[in-house]
């Protein structure tokens, strides 16, 4: 939509603009030409500023079977955190959206995730799944030992994928719900006229007609999964047990700030930068063109 | 509803049903934590209604986290970033999508991008900035050669410094240069009628003027959901509060201080206090998205579509 009225100034509109362009420009690209600048030199031991050394910070990570681990790692908790929650989520709204009385009461209960800190939601899970205490410890003690989240490492990854998935509840639900809303009435009445019971009209009308907001989805939680990691593993695991759950942006913040190797940091952010652009592409491609129903 | 289903309902229910426990158990389970003593908080398995310590957990957590001046610190910050984004986003807004003039669109761009990379991926090179948020200016005087020629001329080394590490405009302002409000408003102006700005404009009204009279107003529900979302994701904010303040006794926020609350690992398992303190932390944005709830959906869909 172009607008035809418009205010005529010369100088009104840089002023009001001014301040938003400063901090981008300051705390955004700035510090990225920053990574930039790191990934591809290296700091001299003995002073003297960073050398250019061309790929080779990127040919130390991708040749260090450890950062790959994690790149897997990484990739297996994006991938299972977000179908647990958004097919968590989806259920819900497609419950919900029946309209039943008595729906708005559980409605407002299944945004309340959102409004949690990862780091809150750590702590609640951590005491959950503790070995020791009452929750799923009570499992010990029926076969003592089976349940030890810091000493087994698939237990571990779990538990942080599980509490992650948890936390998306909240914001998965808000946009599935707003989506079958959008649902024309008449379209279900159409199919329900067709003899299509509810639960046939849920995966062949309604699925297929939210599919633009399932992809969006699909990719915000994708890159949640791959960028807001750090509270949840710090409060749940510090990354342990062995490394089982040291995902890409920990070993960044771990490389980074524990080791002060700012260049191989440099490097693994600018990998996952152009993940999560790529990833942000794809959502721009393909949510316009090959999804499109209604 | 469209036809009589009672079976189909009751299995709606249930799912309902089962999905509230599933949403609530983690909030129940840090609810029935805060309220038990130690002996029973350390019983297997876990009761599951409350008993009657809330408040000695409440206190012994206040106490022991230090909650007072960190909730000031976590309030000072949610308020000044929702404040500061919500005035910069307007006026941003309003400049891109109420004047015409050539780098508009330029512009627009530079800020829409942001919204692609989380602070997150760019961790390391924002906290070198916070440490000297002149350095900038001082690489451009350096590759100019303006500095060299500063020396010469007056024997002054130019050494621009501004340290944002551990004060609030570092916590601050790193998290209001992000795209997000800026597109709620410009989603929201665009959707203004062209005959309104004719008949301000017909009427006399500056822009200015218009903005204030006009569009402030117009705007207050798109305000109230950017304000939701804002404090609440502030409030919430983890890494980047842990890297800009090493002086945690001063500058530290709540949220910080839960991993203190956790018992260490051969110490007293006092997980009801932890409990009590995850409780009152997590509380306000709770609050917050409870009441805000209808006015905050909205905003959240219209950001990100």
């Amino acid at each position: 939509m172009e607008r035809r009225a418009y205010y005529r100034n010369k100088l009104l509109p840089w002023l009001l603009i001014a301040p938003q362009l400063l901090l981008v420009l300051v705390f955004f690209y700035w510090p990225t030409a920053q990574a930039l600048y790191w990934a591809f030199t290296l700091e001299q031991p003995w002073g003297g500023g960073n050398a250019f050394v061309g790929f080779d910070n990127f040919t130390a990570i991708f040749s260090d079977s450890r950062y790959w681990g994690t790149v897997l790692r990484s990739a297996f908790y994006a991938v299972v955190a977000t179908g647990l929650s958004m097919a968590m989520a989806l259920t819900l709204a497609l419950f919900v959206d029946r309209g039943l009385k008595g729906t708005k009461l559980f409605q407002s209960v299944f945004v309340w995730p959102y409004a949690i800190a990862a780091p809150a939601a750590g702590v609640a899970f951590r005491f959950m799944f503790s070995p020791q205490a009452g929750l799923i410890g009570t499992i010990n003690q029926v076969w003592p030992g089976i349940w030890d989240p810091s000493t087994v490492g698939w237990q571990a990854l779990l538990m942080v994928i599980v509490a992650h998935a948890w936390l998306g509840i909240g914001y998965n639900f808000v946009f599935f719900l707003a989506a079958l809303q959008m649902i024309p009435r008449s379209v279900i009445e159409a199919g329900a006229m067709d003899g299509a019971r509810p639960f046939r009209r849920m995966l062949d009308l309604q699925l297929p007609l939210i599919a633009p907001t399932t992809f969006f989805l699909l990719i915000m939680n994708l890159i949640s999964s791959f960028t807001d990691s750090f509270g949840l593993i710090d409060t749940l695991t510090e990354g342990g047990p062995n490394d089982a759950t040291v995902v890409m942006v920990y070993k960044i913040y771990f490389d980074g700030f524990k080791g002060l190797d700012y260049s191989g940091a440099a490097a693994q952010s600018i990998v996952l930068m152009l993940l999560v652009i790529s990833l942000t592409f794809i959502q721009f491609k393909w949510v316009e063109k090959k999804i499109h129903y209604a | 509803m469209i036809e009589r289903s009672p079976l189909f309902n009751a299995i709606t229910y249930l799912a309902m049903l089962i999905g509230l426990v599933l949403v609530l158990l983690p909030f129940w389970v840090v609810f029935i934590g805060a309220t038990l003593s130690l002996p029973e908080v350390a019983r297997v398995p876990l009761q599951m209604w409350p008993s009657d310590q809330l408040f000695q957990n409440i206190s012994a957590a206040w106490i022991r986290a230090d909650l007072g001046p960190k909730m000031i610190n976590s309030l000072v910050v949610a308020v000044g970033v929702t404040v500061g984004k919500i005035v910069i986003a307007a006026l941003s807004a309003f400049s891109i999508v109420f004047f015409n003039y050539r780098a508009r669109m330029v512009f627009f761009w530079l800020i829409f991008i942001t919204l692609m990379l989380p602070l997150e991926v760019r961790i390391v090179p924002t906290y070198a900035i916070a440490a000297n948020a002149l350095s900038p200016v001082q690489a451009l005087l350096d590759v100019t050669g303006l500095t060299g020629l500063v020396q010469q001329l007056g024997g002054v080394q130019i050494a621009l410094n501004w340290n944002l590490l551990n004060s609030y405009e570092g916590m601050i302002l790193p998290l209001i240069a992000t795209a997000t409000g800026t597109f709620l408003y410009r989603q929201f102006f665009m959707t203004i009628p062209d005959e309104l700005v004719e008949a301000a404009k017909m009427d006399g009204s500056r822009p200015m003027q218009f903005f204030v009279d006009v569009l402030v107003p117009l705007s207050r529900t798109n305000m109230l959901a950017l304000a939701t979302i804002m404090f609440v994701s502030t409030w919430n904010q983890y890494l980047w509060p842990l890297l800009v303040t090493t002086d945690r006794e001063h500058f530290g926020t709540v949220v910080m201080q839960l991993k203190a609350l956790v018992p260490a690992q051969n110490g007293t398992p006092d997980w009801n206090v932890t409990m009590a303190g995850a409780l009152i932390i997590m509380l306000p944005p709770l609050l917050v998205v409870a009441v805000m709830q209808r006015w905050f959906v909205r905003g959240l869909i219209t950001k990100d579509k």
